[in-house]
């Protein structure tokens, strides 16, 4: 078998932990290749790695059969290797075509830019591969599926023929995630060879050739995908039985504690993108969002939690009226937050972890004392909790870097956060973004736990197996208005995507 | 690949520790400084003498101990180190206070009021204007906060525009006061002095000064502020990611405002020290005296820390004593600025070279995918 990349014996060390113990990985030619491991597994590091992000200590990397020496990303693509990153690096001012050839703009000879013949050779790749975008609209007018095809031809432009791609359905809707599995096999039959990290092992086995496993740092081993079912790559990444249906206690449903009603918010441009919604969510009860993502659940949680400010309506929470009051004030009155973008809205990543875990009530006893000062031990001993009960991998321990961690372990502090804060009411938005598997089925416990001690919480989350299998009530959101509501066992999933599409269902009940 | 190369992640774990950048910046600073002066033909062993007896008080040329300039070194240290607390301390928030030498002027401008209008009362008096200097740095830069939390001026421009209105305003107010001619005023009371009997007698009548007390408090309030208090927790978050902090209920606007007083009142102390404790009398300026600007540099080169901006504070005090040293030595004195503004020159440098060498490796790309 002819190898496109071979790693061998690559170790990697950050300060507290080996990322990247003598792992050993190899592709053949043009095949898919998926890379599976828990979160903070090293998967992230070995890819950047490979892309010249970072050097690893020790280890031999070949491209095609060549000895290599990656020193940085530009080498990896001169070598023909791109990336496609799970936060994007675009310019968002800009339009498609300026993006794709930042950096190496063609320019005629007397140095100026010749943008028409950049926008034909994009058009040309587009339809080579099926990357439908509009060459001259401005990225921040795009779908974040948009975006993401803006950065696969960013890597196209420049002649890769292997493609990494880094958790790149973590930020898709559904009907994304199935194009983007098209654009792969497409990349595929065109020659391409493909590295495709994911926690979704449907995604694997539905399009995957061969899959490499790694579990805390370590090589465990490659498997091809048609011989194992989801439920052995399961184990064999996190070495035990995962559940993947939770199992629930039917709903211990009492009086309202949030109720929203007729509420109204516009985004920053004055569009209204939630109009006249009201819901009430109970004690003791989950109830979800559905919808494809831009039908108005982001301004719903940033109006909710007081991130924007509301056109119209009312929000109560416990009776209080909070719709104007400040964020720490919903705070204190027991509202709490996973907020859906954990970069710009949940971590202060040079913070450490245990200041991170403190970040919305650090100037109250016990992490703060009657003279404002603070009890740093207090701080990370609590967080060393947290650590340990979600199991936070994490160099060292509560004194590091929120920014220094993994996707999956980043989400992870956010969600002990807030379950630690445990508030009456909580927002939750893509709870399980990002986590693997084994993560997964803890957190959802921990949500479901949360729900039996009577809080009231209100879930979004664009992957609909997520609400069928955590709520009790699920809405269905189209263009900011409620479609329909109904108890979780009287919908199928079917029905809820026909109403996510905007067709109303006859009867349910408000 | 090549196995461990311990050469190369030594490097650039310097390059990562701002601390040793700092280190290897200032010894750069002094070495181009170096050159510089055996270029125009001078012994640049003269300028390290120099130095030497800004630091220690001893003249090696003649073997004599003179431990004023000890004392004149700590003193010019501290306005430097205020005015770089100032900086320092808004940037932790977040912000660029280019205002320092506004805040300053007005603070040595209530001062020199107090100072001459004041109470004659032992102790009293000149802690008095101390606490005016304090409180008028702090509305000045509580101003700007404010315009930038409420309205979201730019503290960049507000703090340029009240650095002018402040030198101006500060020429009409002392010219109001007793005794006052184009440049000076009367002399000072004796209670309005912050000169330490003590400190003299031990400096051989150097100008050292209560002032340097209340520069070690600074230190002391600076550190405890933004390591130990609720308060500086939200100013520190509020400067990492200020949408974070504003999610997580922390008051943004508030801090801002805030961290904007308190740099002013750093800046503000600063003005008051110089003015009762370098001089008798009270100064009509016609200029600015520049310390305010300097802060920014003496910040950048601490690294905004406590520590690190004092230790770059001396620094900046020992270079400005050994002036007159150094021309004494037949070295121009320019040659300490030219070191100063080397240092800040090569730190802004050290995020200059990535940028260039991503844009040379950017523009090689493009060179080679035109090819194809
Ligand atoms: N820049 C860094 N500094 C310090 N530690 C780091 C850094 N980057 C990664 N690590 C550590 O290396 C380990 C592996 O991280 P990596 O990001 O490769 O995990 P991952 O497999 O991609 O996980 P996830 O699925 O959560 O994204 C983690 O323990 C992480 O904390
Ligand atoms: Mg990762």
């Amino acid at each position: 078998m002819e190898h496109a990349i071979e790693m061998i014996g690559i170790t990697k060390t950050f300060p507290g932990v080996v990322a990247n113990d003598k792992v050993t990985l190899q592709v053949a030619d043009n095949e898919i290749h998926a890379l599976l491991g828990e979160n903070g597994a090293g998967k992230s590091t070995l890819m950047s790695i490979l892309f010249g992000a970072y050097n690893a200590d020790s280890g031999t990397i070949r491209i095609h059969g060549k000895d290599v020496d990656i020193k940085d990303p530009n080498v990896a693509t001169e070598l023909g290797i791109g990336m496609v990153h799970q936060h994007f690096k675009l310019v968002h001012n800009y339009s498609v075509t300026e993006n794709i050839v930042l950096g190496m703009e063609p320019r005629n000879r007397f140095g100026i830019l010749n943008i028409g013949q950049a926008e034909k050779r994009v058009a040309r790749l587009s339809d080579t591969y099926g990357l439908q975008v509009d060459p001259t609209a401005l990225v921040e007018d795009i779908t974040v599926g948009a975006q993401q095809r803006v950065e696969i031809l960013k890597t196209l432009y420049r002649n890769a023929n292997i493609i990494i791609f880094d958790e790149p359905t973590a930020v898709l809707t559904p009907q994304e995630i199935d194009e983007l599995m098209q654009i792969i096999r497409r990349l595929k039959a065109e020659g391409k060879t493909i590295v495709l990290i994911t926690h979704k092992l449907k995604e694997i086995k539905a399009v995957a050739d061969r899959c490499t496993v790694l579990r805390r740092g370590k090589y465990i081993g490659t498997v091809d995908v048609e011989d194992v079912s989801e439920q052995q790559l399961a184990e064999m990444m996190v070495g035990r039985a995962v559940q993947f249906e939770i199992e629930k206690s039917p709903a211990q449903i009492g009086e309202v504690v949030l109720s929203i009603q007729h509420l109204s918010v516009a985004d920053q441009n004055g569009h209204v993108k939630v109009r006249d919604f009201s819901v009430d969510v109970h004690r003791g009860e989950i109830v979800g969002i559905a919808g494809v993502d831009g039908n108005g659940q982001t301004e719903l949680l940033y109006g909710i939690s007081g991130l924007s400010p509301v056109s119209s309506g009312t929000i109560l929470l416990n009776g209080a009226d909070i719709t104007h009051a400040t964020i720490r004030k919903r705070i204190e009155l027991g509202l709490g937050h996973i907020p859906e973008d954990r970069q710009k809205h949940g971590l202060v990543s040079d913070f450490s972890i245990s200041e991170n875990c403190v970040l919305k009530n650090y100037y109250q006893a016990p992490y703060s004392n009657a003279y404002g000062l603070l009890d740093h031990a207090k701080m990370a001993e609590d967080a060393q909790a947290l650590i340990e009960q979600f199991d936070i991998r994490a160099g060292q321990g509560s004194r590091t870097a929120a920014g220094s961690l993994s996707g999956g372990n980043q989400q992870k502090t956010i969600v002990a956060r807030e379950i630690h804060l445990s508030p009456h009411a909580m927002l939750v938005a893509q709870p399980t973004r990002g986590l693997d598997v084994g993560a997964i089925e803890y957190i959802r416990q921990r949500i479901l736990a949360e729900r039996d001690k009577g809080r009231a919480i209100l879930l979004i989350s664009f992957e609909l197996d997520e609400i069928m299998n955590l709520c009790d009530r699920i809405a269905t959101i189209s263009k900011g208005s409620i479609v329909g509501i109904f108890a979780q066992h009287e919908v199928t999933e079917r029905e809820i995507g026909m109403m996510m599409a905007g067709s109303k269902r006859d009867g349910g009940n408000r | 690949m090549k196995p461990v190369d311990t050469r190369e992640s030594f490097t650039s774990r310097m390059l990562s520790s701002d601390g040793a950048v700092s280190v290897l910046v200032v010894l750069l600073g002094f070495l181009v400084g170096t050159i510089l002066v055996a270029l125009v033909g001078k012994n640049p062993l003269n300028m390290y003498k120099a130095i030497f007896q800004s630091l220690s008080g001893y003249n090696i040329d003649n073997g004599k101990m003179n431990v004023r300039y000890i004392g004149e070194t700590l003193n010019y240290a501290v306005p430097f180190i205020l005015c770089g607390f100032s900086m320092a301390f808004a940037a932790r928030a977040g912000l660029f206070n280019i205002g320092g030498e506004g805040q300053y002027i007005m603070g040595l401008t209530v001062a020199q009021v107090i100072g001459l209008l004041g109470p004659n009362v032992p102790g009293l008096h000149w802690a008095l204007a101390i606490i005016g200097a304090m409180l008028i740095g702090a509305a000045w830069g509580g101003i700007v906060g404010i315009l930038k939390a409420k309205y979201e001026v730019s503290e960049v421009v507000s703090t340029i525009m009240l650095n002018y209105v402040a030198l101006y305003l500060s020429r009409i107010i002392c010219l109001q006061l007793p005794g006052a001619s184009t440049y000076k005023t009367a002399n000072f009371p004796e209670t309005a002095l912050l000169s330490n009997g003590f400190f003299q007698a031990i400096t051989n009548n150097s100008m050292l000064n209560n002032g340097f007390f209340l520069m070690g408090l600074a230190v002391v309030v600076y550190w405890f502020i933004m390591e130990k208090t609720n308060l500086g927790f939200g100013l520190r978050a509020t400067g990492f990611n200020r949408e974070a902090a504003r999610c997580s209920g922390i008051p943004v606007v508030r801090s801002i405002a805030i961290s904007m007083a308190i740099a002013g009142a750093f800046a503000g102390l600063a003005g008051g020290i110089v003015a009762l404790g370098s001089f008798r009398y009270g100064r009509v300026l016609s200029g600015m005296d520049n310390y305010g600007f300097n802060g920014i540099a003496v910040a950048l080169v601490g690294n905004n820390t406590a520590i690190g901006t004092m230790l770059a504070g001396f620094l900046f005090g020992m270079l400005k004593n050994a002036q007159a040293l150094m021309q004494g030595k037949q070295i121009p004195k320019e040659i300490t600025f030219i070191i100063q503004g080397l240092i800040v020159v090569f730190i802004a440098l050290r995020s200059a070279i990535a940028l260039y060498l991503a844009w040379r490796s950017k523009r090689q790309l493009q060179k080679e995918v035109l090819a194809k």
